[in-house]
């Protein structure tokens, strides 16, 4: 017995269309419409009464003395802006921070586009100092004391060093936790569980502290400078967890693989093993640079004015009292801003690392 | 080529994982350019023997000598003796993250530091022995298993290694992929590299192999030249065992 061939057709008309996801989806059954009828009456509550406070009856100029409309006055962050991105740099040097900031955009444009590996060795290793002396000082600029650098400004530099450095760290202590070594292991697994079982707050006042202490008065690190090493050791010990769960993901084969082609450790590591233990890591790795985005709040409580800070502070100003509201509410929006666009860059680096389908 | 030297040859090698005896009294001589069929039920020792040539596996007891050389746990013997063997592996193991050719390449490159465009020419090469050459931008998981495991014994091949040693190269396939696989693979046979292979593929084994092993429970039980190993089987553990797999 012979069947013929029988040619696909077309999914029937009532599993399409706009009414059928709706059923499907948001009515499917009666609990199901309950809570869909709930949530949109929720949003009905929350979205026009806080559009209406941020934007309708909002104060976008004019002085404070001018505000007749009962919403956001968001001239308060007008009037505060250089504070919350500056702190207390000096306002004649603003620039500096701007232009470190245009010369990073281009400088990444750059070093995408060029296939030159001497240019991008010099961009490599020229940014860093470039960056530092811009907003610092030195080579005949001016030196600005870190004690100076607030705000979103803080919070960057901050943060960027933390996530740049804390990553190769993590990545060595991963490597080493998982390696045959006894020695090498126990040290990386007693610096991760020391540096984990610990708040970052203690490792903040220790830094700025306790550290001290141990060294001679005349060698004095600067208090940032100190910041910045507690809280990149700190997080180097998250990411070297995130690396190693990645590590333990890939199959026996894989190193095998590598084995058996006689790749020595580090290229074997490098080519074979981390490539494919960091793709798998990115949604947590990013998960970690931005709770370290946001733990940079806490520089607060070692007397170092970050942009969360700022708003407190710029709220005791007598004349503007009472602002802190939006003050909260913009700082929020940043910090929202910057955090999401880490998840989504996370999410389109996944999409360029996914080779399953492609 | 010397048809006369051992090039493999493991003397009363023993191995334990823990308190459990996995390979007992190995006794065994591959000459060069020999093809070797090792066979015999899960659990035996098959893999683990082979897995045993290139130091994938340590061995407690016994010698094992490769090319004239003693393997030890001496890291530079064991990259050595692993400069001349390639694996083919049940899964494969082909690097996901790499394209197919950057998979042949990467051993060339940065192991024995040959120029780029030359491993490129070789990987090439041995893409079109193996019939894949216009697969060579994809990656692993676009291709069929059979296809796979075509790129993993390039792979192996682009090392120019004398022993090949193939641990169940089609176990892992569906039934239509298998026959290309082994088609590769007896072609290989005109190349003279001394093969070892662990599979289930009797009708290769008839074809191909100079010798067929049966291995049960951690030991050799039975050798023979092909043609007698099937049709005058002498210990009962391999007349039932021949008469397990020929039900299928």
């Amino acid at each position: 017995m012979i069947y013929n061939t029988i040619q696909a057709k077309e999914a029937p008309s009532n599993t399409k269309g706009a009414i059928h996801w709706l059923k499907e989806n948001l009515f499917s059954s009666i609990l199901n419409s309950i809570l869909t009828i709930m949530a949109f009456y929720l949003l009905y509550m929350i979205i026009p009464p806080l559009i209406n406070w941020m934007i309708i009856d909002a104060t976008w100029s004019g002085s404070k003395e001018e505000i007749t409309k009962d919403g956001a006055r968001w001239i308060f962050i007008k009037e505060k802006f250089h504070h919350f991105v500056y702190g207390f740099y000096p306002e004649e040097f603003y620039y500096r921070p701007n232009l470190a900031l245009v010369l990073t955009f281009l400088y990444i444009y750059i070093f995408r586009k060029t296939n030159n590996k001497n240019i991008r060795y010099f961009i490599f290793f020229s940014y860093p100092i470039i960056i530092y002396t811009l907003v610092a000082g030195g080579f005949g600029l001016e030196h600005i004391e870190t004690h100076k650098w607030g705000g979103l400004l803080l919070t960057i530099v901050v943060a960027t060093v933390g996530i740049i450095v804390s990553f190769p760290i993590g990545i060595i202590l991963a490597l080493g936790r998982a390696s045959n070594m006894p020695i090498i292991r126990t040290l990386s697994t007693i610096y991760i569980e020391f540096f984990r079982g610990v708040p970052l707050i203690t490792i903040l006042f220790m830094s700025s502290v306790v550290l001290p202490l141990f060294f001679p008065s005349e060698l004095e690190f600067d208090k940032l400078l100190r910041a910045i090493i507690g809280i990149t050791l700190f997080q180097a010990a998250y990411i070297a967890e995130v690396v190693r769960g990645g590590l333990q993901a890939i199959p026996k084969g894989q190193y095998e693989a590598a084995d058996s082609l006689n790749l020595p450790y580090w290229k074997s590591m490098g080519f074979v093993i981390l490539p494919q233990a960091l793709k798998i890591s990115i949604p947590n790795i990013v998960g970690s640079f931005i709770s370290l985005f946001k733990d940079t709040t806490l520089l607060l409580i070692i007397g170092l004015f970050d942009l969360l800070a700022m708003v407190g502070l710029t709220s005791t100003d007598s004349n503007w009292l009472g602002f802190e509201t939006e003050g909260y509410v913009f700082v929020a929006l940043v910090y929202w801003a910057f955090c999401f666009s880490m998840s989504r860059y996370a999410k389109t680096l996944e999409v360029k690392f996914n080779t399953d389908n492609k | 080529m010397n048809k006369d030297i051992d090039i493999i040859k493991f003397q009363n090698l023993n191995k334990w994982y823990g308190d459990f005896h996995v390979l007992k009294d190995i006794n065994l001589n591959v000459k060069e350019g020999e093809r070797v069929v090792i066979c015999g039920p899960s659990g035996s020792g098959k893999s683990t023997t082979i897995r045993c040539v290139n130091h994938l596996e340590p061995f407690q007891e016994g010698q094992l000598f490769v090319n004239g050389l003693e393997l030890t746990e001496d890291i530079k013997r064991i990259k050595e003796i692993r400069s001349y063997t390639g694996m083919v592996f049940q899964h494969f193991n082909l690097f996901p993250h790499l394209s197919i050719l950057e998979n042949l390449t990467l051993a060339p490159i940065w192991v024995s530091g040959t120029p780029k465009n030359q491993a490129i020419e070789t990987a090439m090469h041995y893409l079109e022995r193996v019939k894949i050459a216009d697969q060579a931008d994809k990656y692993p998981n676009q291709l069929s298993g059979g296809q796979q495991q075509r790129v993993a014994i390039a792979r192996c091949l682009c090392n120019s290694p004398k022993i090949m040693l193939f641990d169940e190269p089609t176990s892992a396939l569906d039934p239509e992929m298998i026959g290309e696989v082994l088609d590769v693979m007896v072609e290989l046979v005109e190349d003279g590299i001394t093969m070892i292979c662990v599979t289930h593929e009797m009708g290769f084994a008839k074809q191909v192999a100079d010798r067929v092993i049966f291995m049960d429970a951690g030991q050799i039980v039975e050798e023979n030249e092909p043609k007698a190993f099937f049709e005058n089987p002498e210990s009962e553990r391999l007349k039932l065992f021949l008469n397990q797999i020929c039900h299928h």
